[in-house]
């Protein structure tokens, strides 16, 4: 049953991710995460996080990740399929029609208006991994944030706007912010 | 062009080398698509591929394997279409399998967890950035449509919970209707609008 679960869930990520890049993430959130609480919000940025420094996309890296942990490899591979089937069946239909009628017009239209909404789903999830980032698992609360987050956050936000920069060092630079804050702030043991 | 069998195995073994090592999403992957097989191995050529990128990006899904699934099908059929998708799968599938037997042990250790937690901030200020670049470019369009669909998509989706996939069946279906009332017989405007977006 759970096998099934994970084929249809990412049967929708693979059919309503629009956009390509970044456009996954809402949808993976909200099956994996809402949904069925396949990962909690803490392993779903790590998974970003991996998939940055990984190569492969997101949605795929997912499928494997979710379905590895669910229900071993074939969890894994019945996952992967499921998030690349629509894909090949809609590419090589799109493809059939395009060749044949040479306009998109429809197929554009239909696309200019989902980009605004794909921009505001991501945000939606952004918003989830900040939240999850300030206050864990816990409660939302002023008091209960890790305010530290909310400065690496906004120290990475510098060069992300300003320059070209790879976001995977903006990334690693914010880890290690946080690993030298625990170490001069003696809340992590030292190795050695 | 070459017997069949040498094409598969060509494409198998290009498609497989730029999936492992392309790192930086389905947009840079489709770049170096473009270098294999129009530049170098020439066996598509130029604006056939501009057409084949436009397909991949369009379709639902990873670009990545949309834009293998469409090179595959153009040089082999469907035979081409499934080899080519596989081989692009297949490194990211064996890369996560093995880094998922490691992470759970790993994250028990202090300081790979002091080192997720802080990159998970960093996270939230790649997407942060992401959207603020592609939203600028939503605003900068000066199309009001777009606006309220950019506003209303995060109000549903943030303050009222509203699925997904639901937001994106709602904006696809706004498309649909603004697409044919631009189109409609008797506007001339309209399809003079649309005829320079297809233009563009």
């Amino acid at each position: 049953m759970t096998i099934l679960a994970l084929f249809l869930s990412f049967i929708q990520i693979g059919l309503f991710s629009f956009g390509g890049g970044y456009a996954a993430l809402p949808l993976i959130q909200s099956q994996v995460v809402d949904l069925h609480g396949w990962l909690t919000m803490e392993e779903f940025s790590d998974l970003i996080t991996i998939s940055q420094m990984t190569p492969g996309p997101i949605a795929i890296n997912s499928a494997t990740f979710v379905g590895i942990k669910i229900a071993g490899i074939p969890g894994a591979v019945v996952a992967t399929l499921g998030c690349v089937l629509p894909a090949c069946i809609l590419v090589t239909v799109i493809a059939k029609l395009y060749l044949k009628y040479r306009n998109m017009a429809m197929l554009q239209g239909v696309l200019h208006a989902l980009r605004p909404a794909v921009v505001a789903l991501i945000a939606s999830a952004g918003i989830s991994v900040m939240v999850s980032a300030l206050w864990g698992e816990g409660a939302v609360s002023l008091s209960g944030a890790d305010w530290k987050m909310a400065v690496i956050f906004l120290i990475c936000l510098v060069p992300l706007l300003k320059t070209r920069v790879n976001p995977v060092w903006v990334m690693a630079g914010a880890g290690v912010c946080n690993l030298l804050a625990g170490v001069i702030s003696g809340s992590l043991p030292l190795p050695f | 062009m070459e017997k069949k069998s040498t094409v598969l195995r060509r494409l198998f073994l290009s498609t497989f080398t730029l999936s492992a090592f392309t790192f930086g999403g389905g947009y840079v992957i489709v770049t170096l698509m473009k270098k294999k097989f129009v530049d170098e191995l020439r066996w598509i050529d130029e604006e056939e591929m501009l057409d084949l990128t436009a397909i991949a990006q369009s379709a639902p899904g990873a670009i990545a394997v949309n834009g293998a699934i469409v090179v595959g099908y153009k040089l082999a059929g469907l035979p081409g279409a499934l080899v080519a998708s596989i081989a692009t799968i297949l490194p990211p599938f064996l890369i996560i399998s093995l880094i998922s037997v490691f992470y759970s042990a790993f994250r028990e250790n202090a300081w790979i967890s002091a080192l997720l937690s802080g990159m998970q901030a960093g996270v939230g200020a790649v997407i942060a950035s992401v959207v603020f670049q592609m939203g600028l470019g939503v605003v900068k369009e000066k199309d009001p449509l777009s606006d309220l669909i950019l506003a209303g998509a995060f109000i549903a989706a943030v303050v009222f919970n509203v699925n997904v996939v639901l937001v994106i069946l709602a904006c696809g279906a706004i498309g649909v209707i603004r697409t044919k009332w631009a189109h409609r017989p008797a506007a001339h405007m309209g399809a003079h609008m649309a005829k320079r977006r297809e233009n563009r």
